[in-house]
């Protein structure tokens, strides 16, 4: 298959060919890449591209997958409107 | 690991990367950075991501100047082969008030004399720039065209870029344990993978600088605050400036890549704690949502924290002091970032004995020593 058009993270639109690249200039782990790419920074914030990005790391390395560490889990786990935010901290407050 | 370097570096942020860069640069060719995660790892990559000129101390306002125009030339002279995605689409800095609008008019005659092209707006002028602002709490405003937006990552990969081509040679994931010092001089610095010996060290640890301090026994009197942050979804372009208020506690700005990044701040304790918290989250959402109403519609995707490193007059100290060979970049209180070229242009020149780039009195350690301060920063979010 083409690395060029295996699509590894959605909302960035970053390729197999693109991680390649910076694994070659030597960005080694998920936070790296995700700082040059932008992988799991997009609405999914890494769920759909995370393991993906994993693997791949571990795999091109030859590292154990569990050895590789991943970003840190923040909220949200799906995207919050802040009017849905602000009325519940309003409704909280009257209450 | 090397045994031997002139030059340690502590800290792979935007300062640390600007100092090897300028040094490297000015021909320098023994110079090491340690770096505790990756790169931009701290305060760095945890900013808001904006640049501003609009200032209310002469030191900060000549520091932010002499930065903007070094980014509008940083892709040409770090001969970078990415884009550090610059928009100098402007600050709209909102008064709410009178006596917000006095400091502002203040502080825009002070910017001009500088060369930073501010303006006063009325509030109607404002909604000119910013069609969704809510002038119904909007006094007046001032602006900054050439003020705007800088990828933190990817300015400070052009520094590292440079700065590695250059010869400085980069550790990250590697943690500084002690500095060992002989006879009040820099002798070495213990990491977790080895030892260095050098002459100098040069502290640019951020949010972590007063613990390198400690490690010499010098008492650097900054302390770091959780400032925390939130992005939403991207969404096609409706905002250009960043739009900021001190009295309302928010700066919220679309990035080139379509979200909005916004955050504020509030009292709470010193500490190196950077999680993130509802309460947060409940006042950001009232603050943005009551200025910039449409933001409002815009789904959170993620919240975080940094380190902000506060010095007591809300200015950097870029200093030396009496331990021989030790120096310091920090106490940017939140703004170390958009500062980034000048501290490395301004310590390399202190390393190298040259003549200082603009006056450095305002941001010697020293200052601290009388009661008085001459400068006090008051536009800090």
């Amino acid at each position: 298959m083409d690395p060029n058009k295996v699509i590894i993270c959605r909302c960035s639109d970053v390729t197999l060919q693109d991680l390649h690249d910076l694994f070659k200039e030597g960005y080694e782990t998920f936070d790296e890449v995700k700082r040059i790419a932008r992988v799991g920074m997009g609405p999914c914030q890494a769920n759909t591209c995370g393991k993906i990005v994993r693997k791949e790391i571990a795999r091109y390395f030859n590292r154990p997958i569990e050895d590789v560490e991943f970003h840190r889990m923040r909220p949200f786990t799906m995207g919050v409107k802040l009017s849905a935010i602000k009325e519940a901290a309003e409704d909280e407050e009257e209450s | 690991m090397k045994k031997k370097a002139k030059y340690v570096i502590i800290g792979g942020g935007i300062s640390g990367t600007s100092i090897a860069y300028h040094l490297a640069d000015a021909g320098e060719n023994d110079i090491v950075l340690l770096e505790s995660g990756y790169l931009a790892s701290g305060a760095t990559g945890r900013c808001g991501a904006g640049v501003r000129q609009q200032w209310g101390t002469e030191s900060n306002c000549r520091m932010a100047k002499m930065s903007i125009d070094f980014f509008e030339k940083a892709e040409e002279i770090l001969e970078y082969d990415g884009d550090v995605e610059f928009k100098q689409e402007g600050y709209l800095i909102v008064n709410s008030n009178d006596e917000e609008a006095a400091l502002s008019e203040k502080n825009v005659r002070l910017q001009r004399s500088l060369g930073i092209p501010a303006e006063m707006l009325t509030a109607e002028e404002a909604k000119e720039k910013i069609p969704h602002l809510n002038t119904d709490i909007v006094h007046s405003a001032t602006f900054c065209g050439t003020d705007g937006h800088l990828n933190p990552f990817l300015m400070t990969d052009a520094f590292y870029k440079a700065a590695k081509k250059r010869g400085v040679t980069f550790y990250t994931y590697t943690h500084v344990e002690d500095i060992v010092t002989e006879n009040g001089a820099i002798k070495a610095v213990k990491t977790d993978k080895g030892t260095i010996e050098c002459e100098y060290v040069i502290n640019a640890a951020g949010g972590h600088a007063q613990k390198i301090g400690e490690m010499v026994d010098v008492d650097i009197p900054v302390f770091s605050q959780n400032r925390e942050i939130l992005v939403t979804e991207p969404i096609e372009k409706i905002q250009g400036p960043m739009v900021i208020s001190f009295s309302k506690n928010i700066y919220c700005q679309q990035t080139p890549h379509g979200s909005f990044i916004m955050g504020r701040g509030d009292d709470r304790d010193a500490g190196y704690s950077v999680h993130s918290t509802w309460k947060f989250l409940d006042e950001m959402a009232k603050t943005a949502a009551g200025l910039l109403p449409p933001i409002g519609e815009l789904r959170v995707i993620r919240q975080w924290g940094g380190l902000y490193n506060m010095s007591p007059d809300r200015q950097p100290i870029i200093s030396g002091c009496d331990v021989n060979g030790f120096y310091m970049a920090c106490g940017f209180s939140g703004h170390g970032f958009m500062m980034g070229p000048v501290t490395g242009k301004l310590m390399s020149e202190m390393l190298l004995g040259l003549e200082p780039s603009m006056p450095l009195e305002e941001l010697a350690l020293e200052r601290f020593e009388g009661q008085d301060l001459e400068a006090y920063e008051t536009n800090v979010v």
